[in-house]
């Protein structure tokens, strides 16, 4: 296929305006379909028994009880799903979470699963499940986890990345390094060093839509799966792996989806769900309860981060260095080496080098959470960046446009940067009234600057055109934000129509080819370039249908504006064809006109924000108020800003939950302590200021249109831009999250004991 | 022959290399180049590798071709969220 991605500095007519997204009515109405809300004729009720012990061998597993009570259809446990990932690792770690084999791993982990009639029936047959297990020690924290006495989690991890092999099995499955220069000596020549430790806490994604399907197994071997999910395609390729199908006999449809950010990209119930139906004959319905979400879907990890950063008098940074140790669960995990590779992104820094170690715990398997692992690092950099330019005595919006990373620099993980962000984000920053605004006694304010690398990926989409001239735009990307909205913009502006003629859906896996998950922020990115792409198929075969109906060559016909245009003095007294006369005659001139896409959507180019917060700490109590927030961050192009704003105020606000209240709390038994929305405390409107935005477009040289992904930088900065308006607020520098008021407290009271 | 920059796990694979000259054209054949003359890496490669041709990221597409002269770094197949 020949599609030139490349920017081409164009004016748009509807890419930048700001209509109602097409499935608004229905969500704010009630008739959207979310994962739970589809049913089927003769369902049964799935239910999943679950580990009490943080870590435990399974002896033994007896199911004869529940098998003999009244309207129990089936019940399974690993047996039922056999190791068909031939020796697939990362395959093997997904089909032992979601149901484990020889031992359970964390509390919460499924050890067996019923199918009822009922709901009441379902949890009286898990409790006739008789699980004989032998507790073992276990570990949840990340440093503990590291010692050489710590509760081995795998007996068959040697951590990998070391220079000599290792002898001994660790809970550290992975060591990963970046960097460049010379750390040593670039910290020789700094005037001022400044180095710190920070501990940042487990959090959950706190999507409101908890996890839900609806699996049905035919006797022929085909299957369908209504599944709520940020990637269906990918659903479908895990779960008929794990259940030993051929992919293209089970069909996925993606529900609508309550909030995702990450949580929804991993598979967790769906696999014990086709499982039970296989088993039982007949559909089964599993969804998650709240509590269930909390203890076995994926958190993101909990930190433990070392920094070092030194600089000259003037303000150059000379060396930065960080250590970032982070928590998988109890499966390996790649999430260190992200935090190690995002931690320095910003900066222009000869000298640098992080190291990542990726942790085994005994907490529920690590999943993405926007932006995966650099929020973290960010909050542990921009900590200590913002001592630092203390230290200096400069600002630190200054100090940090002079170490800006910018185009042609050598980014920390080691490529070199094309045209970028950052540097318009703190100017921006720096002349924004909102820094310049009083504050009152006890009030703070700081910023902090973030970084993510934005995907783009396998995409594929089709575009229909009606008889009436309507346009159906079909994406395998997974809508969590707006996009289908946004790729309705970007048709009728390829098309030159109006947005109205265009109607977006998200097809089910049957009806389109392969779509990577909308992660990475790839969604409108990736798509959008497919939907350019097969718009541009379909205006060559709409020249083609004017050339025949005016009897012209095609090389005759131009796209203009929404109209078939006959180009040159021959054929000045044609006039124009609309693409709407053009469909009313598809019939007589040759049939059906679609353009198609696929493609790989490469370049995304990265992004960066910078976040100001002013925050109120109580000196009694340690209870903080965020007052006011403000986000800038470079969208590349916003296709639709209205939405473009909505992420950027969703990251901020999420952000600010995790800076400072949520965490996971576990207690000496390894157990979760706070699973659900009363202790684990995510913020509601009252928690939360007006968020202010301000867009910039710097344009990704990759993307016909300069669009980035938006998705998820804006929850980079938070944590730490946060934790600076603490520490000036209450005067203590603050080195863990969340910054909750015991935290906060115990930080002001050591401080005035000296 | 172009001159490709690997990360820090991935060096160790390679005989604790940090850079490595192949002759390969696009990147399927630098893959199985690497893989030829580092085993250790062929694992990795199974899992995913990105990689980065002057500062442009490619994930899937094997056919791109890695331009004489090229700054090429392989990196870490991410997660996003």
């Amino acid at each position: 296929m020949n599609f030139d991605p490349r920017f081409s500095g164009r004016k748009f007519a509807s890419v930048g305006t700001r209509p109602i997204r097409p499935d608004g009515v229905d969500k704010v109405t009630g008739r959207a379909r979310y994962g739970a809300d589809f049913n089927m004729a003769g369902q049964l009720v799935g239910r999943v028994l679950r580990s009490p012990h943080a870590h435990a061998k399974i002896r033994k597993i007896d199911t004869s009880k529940a098998e003999a009570l009244a309207g129990v259809k089936a019940v399974i446990t690993a047996a039922d799903l056999p190791d068909l990932t031939d020796g697939d690792a990362a395959m093997y770690d997904i089909l032992d979470n979601c149901m484990a084999r020889t031992k359970a791993l964390y509390d919460g982990h499924a050890v067996a699963a019923v199918a009822a009639i009922d709901a009441h029936t379902a949890r009286q047959a898990l409790k006739l499940i008789v699980v004989d297990y032998e507790v073992l020690p276990h570990v949840t924290d990340v440093d503990e986890a590291m010692q050489h006495h710590a509760p081995l989690i795998n007996d068959a991890i040697f951590t990998e990345g070391l220079e000599e092999k290792p002898v001994k099995a660790s809970n550290v499955t992975k060591r990963s390094q970046f960097g460049h220069g010379d750390v040593h000596q670039g910290f020789g020549h700094a005037d001022f060093i400044v180095e710190r430790s920070f501990k940042t806490e487990q959090t959950h994604q706190g999507y409101i839509e908890p996890h839900a399907c609806v699996a049905n197994v035919s006797t022929d071997g085909t299957a369908d799966l209504w599944v709520c999910t940020q990637g269906h395609f990918v659903y479908r390729q895990h779960c008929a792996q794990l259940l030993g199908m051929e992919a293209s006999k089970l069909r996925v449809t993606s529900s609508e989806i309550g909030g995702g950010f990450g949580g929804k990209t991993h598979v967790w119930a769906e696999p014990v769900a086709l499982a039970l139906s296989r088993k039982a004959g007949r559909p089964v319905k599993l969804v998650m309860t709240r509590d269930e979400v909390f203890r076995a879907s994926g958190p993101t990890s909990a930190t433990s981060i070392d920094v070092k950063i030194g600089a000259r008098k003037d303000g150059t940074i000379t060396a930065a260095e960080a250590t970032l140790r982070y928590t998988s669960g109890p499966y390996a995990g790649t999430w260190a080496e992200i935090g190690a590779m995002t931690a320095f992104a910003c900066y222009r820094l000869d000298n640098v080098k992080t190291v990542g170690f990726e942790v085994l715990v005994n907490r529920p398997k690590t999943a993405a959470y926007r932006a995966p692992s650099a929020p973290m690092a960010a909050f542990a950099v921009e900590s200590t960046v913002d001592e630092l330019a203390k230290e200096l005595g400069m600002d630190p919006v200054e100090f940090r446009i002079r170490n800006a990373a910018q185009e042609g620099t050598r980014s920390s993980y080691g490529p070199v940067y094309g045209p970028i962000g950052i540097g318009p984000t703190l100017e921006a920053v720096k002349n924004h009234a909102h820094m310049k605004a009083p504050l009152k006694a006890n009030q703070g304010r700081g910023m902090a600057c973030g970084f993510w690398f934005n995907f783009g990926g396998q995409t594929c989409t089709d575009l229909n055109i009606g008889m009436d001239g309507s346009v159906s735009l079909a994406v395998g990307t997974v809508d969590v934000g707006g996009s289908r909205a946004s790729l309705s913009l970007v048709a009728a502006e390829e098309l030159g129509i109006a947005y109205e003629q265009v109607k977006a859906i998200v097809a089910d896996t049957s009806s389109l080819g392969y779509n990577d998950m909308t992660d990475g922020s790839r969604g409108t990115f990736s798509s959008s370039m497919a939907t350019i792409s097969a718009a541009r198929n379909a205006i060559k075969i709409l020249r083609e249908r004017a050339a025949q109906m005016w009897d012209i060559s095609v090389d005759d016909v131009v796209w203009e504006q929404g109209h078939a245009v006959a180009k040159g003095e021959k054929h000045g007294n044609l006039g124009k064809l609309s693409l709407k006369e053009i469909a009313a005659q598809s019939g007589k001139t040759g049939g059906p006109i679609a353009g198609h896409s696929e493609l790989v959507a490469d370049g995304a180019g990265v992004s960066f924000a910078t976040h100001i917060c002013d925050v109120e700490v109580d000196p009694e109590t340690g209870s903080t108020r965020v007052i006011r927030y403000t986000v800038v961050q470079d969208a590349g192009k916003a296709v639709h800003p209205t939405y473009v704003e909505g992420q950027y105020q969703g990251g901020a606000a999420q952000g600010i939950g995790w800076a400072l209240n949520e965490e996971y709390i576990y207690g000496k038994d390894g157990r979760l302590q706070n699973a659900g929305f009363l202790d684990y405390r995510i913020p509601v409107c009252s928690d939360l200021p007006m968020i202010d935005t301000q867009i910039l477009e710097i344009p990704n040289p990759n993307h016909p249109y300069g669009v980035r992904g938006v998705g998820e930088t804006s929850i980079v900065p938070p944590l730490a831009a946060i934790a600076n308006a603490v520490s000036n607020a209450a005067g203590v520098r603050m080195t863990h999250i969340p910054m909750s008021p015991p935290r906060i407290l115990a930080a002001i009271e050591a401080e005035r004991e000296g | 022959m172009v001159e490709v920059t690997l990360w820090g796990a991935l060096g160790q694979v390679a005989g604790g290399r940090s850079k490595v000259e192949v002759e390969a054209k696009d990147i399927r054949e630098l893959f199985r180049k690497l893989a030829e003359q580092y085993p250790g890496l062929e694992p990795w490669i199974d899992r995913g590798i990105a990689v980065a041709i002057d500062g442009t990221i490619y994930r899937d597409t094997w056919s791109k071709e890695l331009p004489p002269g090229a700054e090429i770094f392989l990196l870490p197949r991410l997660a996003g969220g």
